[in-house]
Protein backbone atom coordinates (compact mmCIF):
# COMPACT_ATOMS: atom_id res chain seq x y z
CA UNK A 1 0.00 0.00 0.00
CA UNK A 2 1.31 3.84 -0.84
CA UNK A 3 0.21 6.57 0.99
CA UNK A 4 -1.20 9.20 -1.58
CA UNK A 5 -2.74 11.75 0.50
CA UNK A 6 -1.80 11.53 3.97
CA UNK A 7 -3.86 13.99 6.70
CA UNK A 8 -2.72 16.83 5.84
CA UNK A 9 -2.56 16.07 2.22
CA UNK A 10 -6.38 15.88 2.65
CA UNK A 11 -7.10 18.70 4.48
CA UNK A 12 -5.29 20.66 2.17
CA UNK A 13 -7.47 19.18 -1.08
CA UNK A 14 -10.20 19.83 0.77
CA UNK A 15 -9.44 23.65 1.02
CA UNK A 16 -8.57 23.86 -2.47
CA UNK A 17 -11.57 22.06 -3.21
CA UNK A 18 -13.75 24.22 -0.88
CA UNK A 19 -12.02 27.44 -2.71
CA UNK A 20 -13.47 26.46 -6.41
CA UNK A 21 -16.49 25.61 -4.71
CA UNK A 22 -16.70 29.14 -3.65
CA UNK A 23 -15.85 30.44 -6.44
CA UNK A 24 -18.68 29.54 -8.57
CA UNK A 25 -21.33 29.26 -6.37
CA UNK A 26 -24.64 31.52 -7.86
CA UNK A 27 -25.62 33.98 -6.05
CA UNK A 28 -29.28 34.42 -5.11
CA UNK A 29 -30.21 30.81 -5.39
CA UNK A 30 -31.04 28.42 -2.43
CA UNK A 31 -27.69 26.15 -2.16
CA UNK A 32 -27.15 22.60 -0.75
CA UNK A 33 -24.23 19.85 -0.45
CA UNK A 34 -25.45 16.44 -0.37
CA UNK A 35 -22.62 13.24 0.55
CA UNK A 36 -22.90 10.08 -0.18
CA UNK A 37 -22.55 7.54 2.25
CA UNK A 38 -20.50 6.16 4.05
CA UNK A 39 -17.31 8.58 3.83
CA UNK A 40 -18.94 11.35 1.26
CA UNK A 41 -20.71 12.73 3.65
CA UNK A 42 -17.89 12.74 6.08
CA UNK A 43 -16.24 14.81 3.46
CA UNK A 44 -19.88 17.14 2.70
CA UNK A 45 -19.71 18.09 6.40
CA UNK A 46 -15.84 19.11 6.35
CA UNK A 47 -16.58 20.84 3.05
CA UNK A 48 -19.70 22.93 4.02
CA UNK A 49 -17.57 23.95 7.23
CA UNK A 50 -14.99 25.06 5.14
CA UNK A 51 -17.42 27.08 2.78
CA UNK A 52 -19.57 28.73 5.72
CA UNK A 53 -16.08 30.16 7.18
CA UNK A 54 -16.01 31.55 3.20
CA UNK A 55 -18.99 33.39 4.08
CA UNK A 56 -21.48 31.07 2.77
CA UNK A 57 -23.31 30.04 6.04
CA UNK A 58 -26.32 29.19 4.58
CA UNK A 59 -26.08 25.60 2.80
CA UNK A 60 -28.06 23.61 3.71
CA UNK A 61 -26.93 19.89 4.17
CA UNK A 62 -27.73 16.38 3.49
CA UNK A 63 -26.62 12.83 3.55
CA UNK A 64 -27.60 10.18 0.55
CA UNK A 65 -27.84 6.50 0.67
CA UNK A 66 -28.04 5.12 -2.83
CA UNK A 67 -29.12 1.50 -2.02
CA UNK A 68 -32.36 1.71 -3.46
CA UNK A 69 -31.17 2.96 -6.68
CA UNK A 70 -27.94 0.81 -7.31
CA UNK A 71 -27.92 -1.31 -10.47
CA UNK A 72 -26.47 -3.96 -9.43
CA UNK A 73 -28.53 -4.88 -6.33
CA UNK A 74 -29.31 -8.36 -8.14
CA UNK A 75 -25.42 -9.20 -7.44
CA UNK A 76 -24.72 -7.66 -4.02
CA UNK A 77 -27.63 -9.90 -2.92
CA UNK A 78 -27.43 -9.73 1.13
CA UNK A 79 -24.81 -7.10 1.74
CA UNK A 80 -26.85 -4.32 0.25
CA UNK A 81 -27.74 -2.12 3.50
CA UNK A 82 -29.70 -0.25 3.10
CA UNK A 83 -29.14 2.80 5.49
CA UNK A 84 -31.38 6.30 5.66
CA UNK A 85 -31.29 9.28 3.31
CA UNK A 86 -31.59 12.58 5.05
CA UNK A 87 -32.25 15.40 3.21
CA UNK A 88 -34.16 17.94 5.33
CA UNK A 89 -34.52 20.53 2.61
CA UNK A 90 -36.44 20.63 -0.91
CA UNK A 91 -34.34 20.31 -4.30
CA UNK A 92 -36.54 21.84 -6.20
CA UNK A 93 -34.84 24.58 -8.06
CA UNK A 94 -31.94 24.56 -5.31
CA UNK A 95 -28.24 23.95 -6.38
CA UNK A 96 -26.55 21.26 -5.09
CA UNK A 97 -22.98 20.23 -4.38
CA UNK A 98 -22.76 16.54 -4.56
CA UNK A 99 -19.72 14.93 -2.88
CA UNK A 100 -18.20 11.43 -2.35
CA UNK A 101 -15.27 10.38 -1.94
CA UNK A 102 -13.98 7.99 -4.78
CA UNK A 103 -15.20 8.52 -8.27
CA UNK A 104 -14.04 5.22 -10.56
CA UNK A 105 -16.95 3.41 -12.38
CA UNK A 106 -19.59 6.45 -12.27
CA UNK A 107 -22.01 4.15 -11.47
CA UNK A 108 -22.69 5.25 -7.33
CA UNK A 109 -22.93 8.41 -8.70
CA UNK A 110 -25.76 7.76 -11.59
CA UNK A 111 -27.88 6.12 -8.53
CA UNK A 112 -27.33 9.14 -6.84
CA UNK A 113 -28.45 12.03 -9.41
CA UNK A 114 -31.51 9.26 -9.59
CA UNK A 115 -32.09 9.54 -6.22
CA UNK A 116 -31.90 13.36 -6.03
CA UNK A 117 -34.18 13.37 -8.85
CA UNK A 118 -36.58 11.61 -7.67
CA UNK A 119 -36.58 14.43 -4.85
CA UNK A 120 -37.95 16.92 -7.32
CA UNK A 121 -35.67 18.78 -10.04
CA UNK A 122 -32.39 21.23 -8.43
CA UNK A 123 -31.57 24.03 -10.40
CA UNK A 124 -27.99 22.77 -11.33
CA UNK A 125 -25.75 19.64 -9.56
CA UNK A 126 -21.84 19.61 -9.17
CA UNK A 127 -20.15 17.07 -8.66
CA UNK A 128 -17.14 17.17 -6.14
CA UNK A 129 -14.46 13.72 -5.56
CA UNK A 130 -11.82 13.73 -3.11
CA UNK A 131 -10.32 11.09 -5.61
CA UNK A 132 -10.73 10.71 -9.39
CA UNK A 133 -9.92 7.34 -10.65
CA UNK A 134 -10.08 6.44 -13.91
CA UNK A 135 -12.49 3.45 -15.20
CA UNK A 136 -15.16 4.87 -15.51
CA UNK A 137 -18.03 2.93 -17.26
CA UNK A 138 -21.06 5.90 -17.92
CA UNK A 139 -20.54 9.09 -19.25
CA UNK A 140 -20.29 11.46 -15.72
CA UNK A 141 -17.35 13.44 -14.79
CA UNK A 142 -16.26 15.33 -11.62
CA UNK A 143 -16.56 19.31 -11.53
CA UNK A 144 -14.29 19.49 -8.79
CA UNK A 145 -11.45 16.90 -7.98
CA UNK A 146 -9.12 16.70 -4.57
CA UNK A 147 -6.78 14.30 -5.60
CA UNK A 148 -6.68 13.08 -9.57
CA UNK A 149 -5.52 9.82 -9.92
CA UNK A 150 -6.52 8.72 -13.32
CA UNK A 151 -3.34 7.20 -14.08
CA UNK A 152 -3.43 5.08 -11.28
CA UNK A 153 -4.89 1.34 -12.05
CA UNK A 154 -4.36 -0.16 -8.64
CA UNK A 155 -7.44 0.60 -6.17
CA UNK A 156 -7.85 3.19 -3.77
CA UNK A 157 -8.65 2.92 -0.04
CA UNK A 158 -9.64 5.90 1.24
CA UNK A 159 -10.06 5.91 5.24
CA UNK A 160 -11.83 8.91 7.04
CA UNK A 161 -11.22 9.72 11.00
CA UNK A 162 -15.13 10.06 11.78
CA UNK A 163 -15.83 6.74 9.73
CA UNK A 164 -12.83 4.82 10.19
CA UNK A 165 -11.06 6.24 12.74
CA UNK A 166 -7.72 7.16 10.20
CA UNK A 167 -6.85 9.11 7.80
CA UNK A 168 -5.48 9.07 4.57
CA UNK A 169 -5.51 8.17 1.26
CA UNK A 170 -3.66 4.79 -0.40
CA UNK A 171 -3.01 3.07 -3.22
CA UNK A 172 -3.15 -0.79 -2.98
CA UNK A 173 -1.53 -3.79 -4.41
CA UNK B 1 -17.90 4.57 -3.91
CA UNK B 2 -18.12 1.22 -6.04
CA UNK B 3 -18.75 0.12 -9.53
CA UNK B 4 -19.31 -3.52 -10.64
CA UNK B 5 -16.12 -5.60 -10.62
CA UNK B 6 -13.85 -3.42 -8.31
CA UNK B 7 -12.96 -6.17 -5.93
CA UNK B 8 -11.45 -3.84 -3.27
CA UNK B 9 -13.82 -1.88 -3.20
CA UNK B 10 -16.46 -4.40 -2.68
CA UNK B 11 -14.33 -5.86 -0.40
CA UNK B 12 -14.11 -2.65 1.38
CA UNK B 13 -17.91 -2.29 1.38
CA UNK B 14 -17.92 -6.10 3.00
CA UNK B 15 -15.73 -5.45 6.10
CA UNK B 16 -17.29 -2.44 6.22
CA UNK B 17 -20.67 -4.05 6.62
CA UNK B 18 -19.30 -6.47 8.41
CA UNK B 19 -17.79 -4.08 11.45
CA UNK B 20 -21.01 -1.74 11.42
CA UNK B 21 -23.77 -4.20 10.60
CA UNK B 22 -22.63 -7.56 11.78
CA UNK B 23 -25.71 -9.74 10.54
CA UNK B 24 -26.79 -9.98 7.38
CA UNK B 25 -30.08 -11.36 5.92
CA UNK B 26 -29.93 -14.84 4.83
CA UNK B 27 -33.35 -15.66 4.69
CA UNK B 28 -35.51 -15.65 1.52
CA UNK B 29 -38.85 -16.25 3.21
CA UNK B 30 -40.19 -14.29 6.38
CA UNK B 31 -42.45 -17.00 7.89
CA UNK B 32 -42.51 -16.41 11.59
CA UNK B 33 -40.83 -14.31 14.45
CA UNK B 34 -39.58 -17.42 16.38
CA UNK B 35 -37.16 -18.52 14.02
CA UNK B 36 -35.51 -15.25 13.94
CA UNK B 37 -32.41 -14.24 15.88
CA UNK B 38 -32.65 -10.66 17.86
CA UNK B 39 -30.27 -9.00 15.39
CA UNK B 40 -32.14 -10.42 12.30
CA UNK B 41 -35.18 -8.49 13.62
CA UNK B 42 -32.85 -5.22 14.36
CA UNK B 43 -31.67 -5.62 10.56
CA UNK B 44 -35.19 -5.75 9.61
CA UNK B 45 -36.72 -2.48 11.95
CA UNK B 46 -33.35 -0.70 10.70
CA UNK B 47 -33.66 -1.19 7.50
CA UNK B 48 -37.72 -0.35 7.77
CA UNK B 49 -36.46 2.89 9.11
CA UNK B 50 -34.15 3.53 5.96
CA UNK B 51 -37.72 3.07 4.02
CA UNK B 52 -40.15 5.24 5.85
CA UNK B 53 -38.84 8.54 4.46
CA UNK B 54 -40.04 7.26 0.76
CA UNK B 55 -43.53 7.61 2.27
CA UNK B 56 -42.93 10.89 2.72
CA UNK B 57 -41.10 12.08 -0.61
CA UNK B 58 -42.53 13.91 -3.72
CA UNK B 59 -42.07 10.83 -5.40
CA UNK B 60 -43.08 7.80 -3.29
CA UNK B 61 -41.13 5.10 -4.97
CA UNK B 62 -37.72 3.71 -5.21
CA UNK B 63 -36.36 1.51 -8.12
CA UNK B 64 -35.43 -1.52 -5.71
CA UNK B 65 -37.46 -4.45 -6.95
CA UNK B 66 -38.35 -2.42 -10.32
CA UNK B 67 -39.14 -5.66 -12.57
CA UNK B 68 -40.21 -7.51 -10.54
CA UNK B 69 -43.14 -9.16 -9.09
CA UNK B 70 -45.56 -9.27 -5.92
CA UNK B 71 -48.73 -11.72 -5.82
CA UNK B 72 -50.81 -11.87 -3.11
CA UNK B 73 -52.14 -14.65 -1.96
CA UNK B 74 -55.11 -14.01 0.03
CA UNK B 75 -56.66 -17.26 1.11
CA UNK B 76 -58.62 -15.64 4.17
CA UNK B 77 -60.13 -11.93 3.80
CA UNK B 78 -57.93 -9.52 4.26
CA UNK B 79 -58.29 -5.65 3.29
CA UNK B 80 -55.48 -3.74 5.18
CA UNK B 81 -52.90 -5.88 5.25
CA UNK B 82 -53.57 -6.37 1.83
CA UNK B 83 -53.40 -3.36 0.81
CA UNK B 84 -50.59 -2.11 2.97
CA UNK B 85 -48.36 -4.89 1.18
CA UNK B 86 -49.77 -3.65 -2.37
CA UNK B 87 -48.58 -0.45 -1.45
CA UNK B 88 -45.06 -1.29 -0.11
CA UNK B 89 -44.78 -3.07 -3.31
CA UNK B 90 -45.61 -0.45 -5.18
CA UNK B 91 -43.74 1.97 -3.61
CA UNK B 92 -40.44 -0.42 -3.97
CA UNK B 93 -41.21 -0.35 -7.78
CA UNK B 94 -42.43 -3.64 -8.09
CA UNK B 95 -45.56 -5.41 -10.15
CA UNK B 96 -48.71 -6.32 -8.17
CA UNK B 97 -50.87 -9.51 -8.77
CA UNK B 98 -53.64 -9.59 -6.76
CA UNK B 99 -54.85 -13.77 -6.37
CA UNK B 100 -57.60 -14.04 -3.78
CA UNK B 101 -59.67 -17.42 -2.76
CA UNK B 102 -62.20 -18.96 -0.29
CA UNK B 103 -60.05 -20.78 1.53
CA UNK B 104 -63.01 -24.00 0.84
CA UNK B 105 -61.51 -24.27 -2.55
CA UNK B 106 -58.29 -24.84 -0.99
CA UNK B 107 -58.88 -27.26 1.86
CA UNK B 108 -55.98 -29.62 0.14
CA UNK B 109 -52.47 -29.33 0.98
CA UNK B 110 -52.06 -30.97 -2.62
CA UNK B 111 -54.08 -28.05 -4.10
CA UNK B 112 -52.49 -24.99 -2.30
CA UNK B 113 -49.49 -26.93 -3.55
CA UNK B 114 -50.40 -26.61 -7.16
CA UNK B 115 -51.80 -23.60 -6.66
CA UNK B 116 -48.61 -21.69 -5.52
CA UNK B 117 -46.56 -23.55 -7.90
CA UNK B 118 -48.65 -22.54 -10.96
CA UNK B 119 -48.59 -18.80 -9.83
CA UNK B 120 -44.68 -19.22 -9.52
CA UNK B 121 -44.58 -20.86 -12.36
CA UNK B 122 -46.04 -17.06 -14.55
CA UNK B 123 -42.55 -15.55 -12.54
CA UNK B 124 -43.60 -14.51 -9.76
CA UNK B 125 -40.97 -12.95 -7.53
CA UNK B 126 -42.12 -12.88 -4.27
CA UNK B 127 -45.87 -14.20 -2.66
CA UNK B 128 -47.33 -12.55 -0.05
CA UNK B 129 -49.35 -15.31 1.80
CA UNK B 130 -52.36 -15.12 3.84
CA UNK B 131 -54.15 -18.52 4.78
CA UNK B 132 -56.96 -19.78 7.35
CA UNK B 133 -54.78 -22.30 8.43
CA UNK B 134 -51.68 -22.72 10.91
CA UNK B 135 -48.24 -23.29 8.89
CA UNK B 136 -50.04 -22.78 5.77
CA UNK B 137 -47.23 -20.40 4.61
CA UNK B 138 -44.74 -22.86 5.20
CA UNK B 139 -45.97 -25.78 2.98
CA UNK B 140 -46.25 -22.76 0.33
CA UNK B 141 -42.01 -21.77 0.82
CA UNK B 142 -41.12 -25.72 0.62
CA UNK B 143 -43.03 -25.97 -2.78
CA UNK B 144 -41.84 -22.70 -4.75
CA UNK B 145 -38.06 -21.36 -5.34
CA UNK B 146 -39.35 -17.55 -5.13
CA UNK B 147 -39.65 -15.48 -1.60
CA UNK B 148 -42.56 -16.22 0.50
CA UNK B 149 -43.94 -13.69 3.37
CA UNK B 150 -46.19 -14.76 5.78
CA UNK B 151 -49.01 -12.56 6.09
CA UNK B 152 -51.16 -14.36 8.37
CA UNK B 153 -51.21 -18.33 8.69
CA UNK B 154 -54.15 -19.52 10.84
CA UNK B 155 -53.49 -18.81 14.70
CA UNK B 156 -49.83 -19.62 14.35
CA UNK B 157 -48.22 -15.83 13.52
CA UNK B 158 -48.58 -12.84 11.23
CA UNK B 159 -44.80 -11.38 11.44
CA UNK B 160 -45.18 -8.23 9.93
CA UNK B 161 -47.42 -7.31 12.20
CA UNK B 162 -45.55 -7.95 14.87
CA UNK B 163 -42.79 -6.18 13.52
CA UNK B 164 -44.66 -2.94 12.82
CA UNK B 165 -46.22 -3.39 16.92
CA UNK B 166 -42.34 -3.66 17.71
CA UNK B 167 -41.32 -0.87 15.44
CA UNK B 168 -43.84 1.83 16.57
CA UNK B 169 -42.77 0.77 20.20
CA UNK B 170 -39.11 1.49 19.49
CA UNK B 171 -39.90 4.66 18.19
CA UNK B 172 -41.71 5.75 20.69
CA UNK B 173 -40.07 4.95 23.96
CA UNK B 174 -36.61 4.69 21.94
CA UNK B 175 -35.75 0.83 22.79
CA UNK B 176 -37.81 -2.76 23.75
CA UNK B 177 -35.16 -3.76 26.12
CA UNK B 178 -36.84 -3.76 29.48
CA UNK B 179 -40.32 -2.54 28.06
CA UNK B 180 -43.32 -3.62 29.78
CA UNK B 181 -45.61 -4.78 27.51
CA UNK B 182 -48.93 -6.12 27.65
CA UNK B 183 -51.00 -8.18 24.97
CA UNK B 184 -54.87 -7.74 25.81
CA UNK B 185 -58.00 -9.94 24.45
CA UNK B 186 -58.46 -13.03 22.21
CA UNK B 187 -54.51 -14.51 22.95
CA UNK B 188 -55.67 -17.79 22.20
CA UNK B 189 -56.82 -17.56 18.61
CA UNK B 190 -54.44 -14.64 17.99
CA UNK B 191 -51.23 -14.70 15.59
CA UNK B 192 -50.45 -11.32 16.50
CA UNK B 193 -50.24 -12.15 19.96
CA UNK B 194 -47.77 -14.73 18.96
CA UNK B 195 -45.39 -12.75 16.59
CA UNK B 196 -45.72 -10.10 19.03
CA UNK B 197 -44.12 -12.56 22.09
CA UNK B 198 -41.44 -14.10 20.08
CA UNK B 199 -40.15 -10.98 18.57
CA UNK B 200 -40.39 -8.88 22.11
CA UNK B 201 -38.59 -11.69 23.85
CA UNK B 202 -36.13 -12.00 21.97
CA UNK B 203 -35.49 -8.08 22.10
CA UNK B 204 -35.77 -8.23 25.88
CA UNK B 205 -39.22 -6.84 26.50
CA UNK B 206 -41.31 -8.67 29.18
CA UNK B 207 -44.66 -9.56 28.08
CA UNK B 208 -48.00 -10.02 29.62
CA UNK B 209 -50.85 -11.91 28.50
CA UNK B 210 -54.65 -10.44 29.58
CA UNK B 211 -58.06 -11.84 29.31
CA UNK B 212 -60.27 -14.00 30.41
CA UNK B 213 -58.91 -17.66 31.27
CA UNK B 214 -61.25 -18.63 28.05
CA UNK B 215 -59.05 -16.78 25.90
CA UNK B 216 -55.61 -16.73 27.42
CA UNK B 217 -54.23 -20.58 28.52
CA UNK B 218 -51.75 -20.72 31.08
CA UNK B 219 -49.56 -22.67 28.17
CA UNK B 220 -48.32 -19.58 27.27
CA UNK B 221 -46.23 -19.29 30.58
CA UNK B 222 -44.04 -21.89 28.85
CA UNK B 223 -43.23 -19.77 25.18
CA UNK B 224 -41.97 -17.09 28.14
CA UNK B 225 -45.00 -14.83 28.49
CA UNK B 226 -46.48 -13.85 31.87
CA UNK B 227 -50.63 -14.66 32.34
CA UNK B 228 -53.00 -12.30 33.84
CA UNK B 229 -56.94 -12.62 34.09
CA UNK B 230 -57.49 -9.58 36.42
CA UNK B 231 -55.98 -6.25 33.91
CA UNK B 232 -57.26 -3.65 36.62
CA UNK B 233 -54.80 -5.65 39.00
CA UNK B 234 -51.89 -4.92 36.39
CA UNK B 235 -52.69 -1.81 34.43
CA UNK B 236 -50.51 0.34 36.47
CA UNK B 237 -47.14 -1.27 34.92
CA UNK B 238 -46.89 -1.35 31.57
CA UNK B 239 -45.28 0.78 29.01
CA UNK B 240 -47.28 -0.53 26.11
CA UNK B 241 -50.86 -1.43 26.13
CA UNK B 242 -51.41 -3.54 22.64
CA UNK B 243 -55.16 -4.53 22.50
CA UNK B 244 -56.28 -7.36 20.40
CA UNK B 245 -59.88 -7.04 18.24
CA UNK B 246 -63.11 -8.99 19.53
CA UNK B 247 -63.15 -11.50 17.20
CA UNK B 248 -67.01 -11.24 16.69
CA UNK B 249 -67.88 -14.18 15.00
CA UNK B 250 -66.21 -16.17 18.44
CA UNK B 251 -68.59 -14.10 20.56
CA UNK B 252 -71.61 -16.52 20.27
CA UNK B 253 -69.56 -19.55 21.29
CA UNK B 254 -69.16 -20.76 24.58
CA UNK B 255 -65.64 -19.65 25.42
CA UNK B 256 -66.63 -16.12 25.03
CA UNK B 257 -68.03 -14.28 27.33
CA UNK B 258 -71.49 -11.76 26.60
CA UNK B 259 -69.78 -8.58 25.20
CA UNK B 260 -70.58 -6.45 28.08
CA UNK B 261 -69.10 -8.49 30.51
CA UNK B 262 -65.90 -8.47 28.01
CA UNK B 263 -66.12 -4.60 28.00
CA UNK B 264 -66.44 -4.25 31.47
CA UNK B 265 -63.26 -6.51 32.87
CA UNK B 266 -61.05 -5.96 29.42
CA UNK B 267 -61.97 -3.41 27.82
CA UNK B 268 -59.71 0.27 27.65
CA UNK B 269 -61.63 3.18 28.91
CA UNK B 270 -60.34 6.38 29.55
CA UNK B 271 -61.42 5.36 33.49
CA UNK B 272 -59.33 2.49 33.09
CA UNK B 273 -56.81 4.29 30.77
CA UNK B 274 -56.19 6.72 34.00
CA UNK B 275 -55.08 4.02 36.25
CA UNK B 276 -52.52 2.94 33.54
CA UNK B 277 -49.05 5.02 33.52
CA UNK B 278 -48.74 8.52 32.08
CA UNK B 279 -46.83 7.68 28.78
CA UNK B 280 -48.56 4.45 27.76
CA UNK B 281 -48.51 4.02 24.62
CA UNK B 282 -52.02 2.51 23.43
CA UNK B 283 -52.45 0.41 20.05
CA UNK B 284 -54.52 -1.66 18.04
CA UNK B 285 -53.76 -3.90 15.24
CA UNK B 286 -57.11 -2.82 13.52
CA UNK B 287 -60.00 -3.23 12.66
CA UNK B 288 -61.73 -1.46 15.88
CA UNK B 289 -64.37 -2.58 17.76
CA UNK B 290 -65.42 1.10 19.10
CA UNK B 291 -66.93 1.06 22.56
CA UNK B 292 -65.84 -3.44 23.17
CA UNK B 293 -62.11 -3.48 23.13
CA UNK B 294 -61.75 0.13 23.40
CA UNK B 295 -63.44 3.33 23.67
CA UNK B 296 -63.90 6.02 20.90
CA UNK B 297 -62.01 8.45 23.16
CA UNK B 298 -58.97 5.92 23.64
CA UNK B 299 -58.66 4.76 20.59
CA UNK B 300 -58.74 8.68 19.24
CA UNK B 301 -56.71 10.20 22.38
CA UNK B 302 -53.11 11.15 23.01
CA UNK B 303 -51.45 8.28 23.71
CA UNK B 304 -52.85 6.24 20.60
CA UNK B 305 -50.49 5.30 18.23
CA UNK B 306 -52.79 3.30 16.59
CA UNK B 307 -52.20 5.27 13.18
CA UNK B 308 -48.54 4.98 13.28
CA UNK B 309 -48.97 1.81 13.24
CA UNK B 310 -50.71 1.41 9.93
CA UNK B 311 -47.95 4.06 8.62
CA UNK B 312 -45.14 1.87 9.75
CA UNK B 313 -46.79 -1.39 8.47
CA UNK B 314 -45.65 0.07 5.38
CA UNK B 315 -41.93 0.96 5.86
CA UNK B 316 -41.77 -2.37 7.35
CA UNK B 317 -43.14 -4.79 4.51
CA UNK B 318 -41.08 -2.73 2.10
CA UNK B 319 -38.05 -3.30 4.25
CA UNK B 320 -39.21 -7.67 5.25
CA UNK B 321 -39.53 -7.69 0.76
CA UNK B 322 -36.15 -6.20 -0.34
CA UNK B 323 -34.03 -8.22 2.04
CA UNK B 324 -35.66 -11.34 0.95
CA UNK B 325 -35.62 -10.84 -2.15
CA UNK B 326 -31.88 -9.69 -1.84
CA UNK B 327 -31.18 -12.73 0.24
CA UNK B 328 -33.10 -14.89 -2.55
CA UNK B 329 -30.53 -13.59 -5.34
CA UNK B 330 -27.62 -14.89 -3.18
CA UNK B 331 -29.30 -17.80 -3.26
CA UNK B 332 -30.49 -18.60 -6.71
Amino acid sequence: MTVILDEAGIAAALQDMADEIAAELPHGVPIGIIGIRQRGDVLAERLRKHLATKGHADIAFGTLDITLYRDDLAEIGPSAIVRTTEIPFDVEGRYLVLVDDVIYSGRSIRSALAAIIDLGRPKAIRLAVLVNRGGRELPIQPDYVGFDARQEARHIDVKLRERDGAEGVEVGA
Amino acid sequence: MSGVGNPVESARQMAEAAKQQPVTWKHRHLLTLEDLTADEIGLILDTAEAFSDVSKRSVKKVPALRGRVVANLFFEDSTRTRISFTLAAQRLSADVIDFTAKSSSVSKGETLRDTVRNIEAMGVDIIICRHAAAGATHLVAQNVSCSVVNAGDGRHEHPTQGLLDIYTMRQNKGRIDGLKVAVVGDINNSRVARSNLHGLLKLGAEVTFVGPTTLVSRGFEKLGARVVHDFDSVIGEFDVINMLRVQRERISSNVFPSLQEYSRLFGLTNERLNRAKNDVLVMHPGPINRGVEMSGEVADGQRSVILDQVTNGLAVRMAVMFLCKQAGEADS
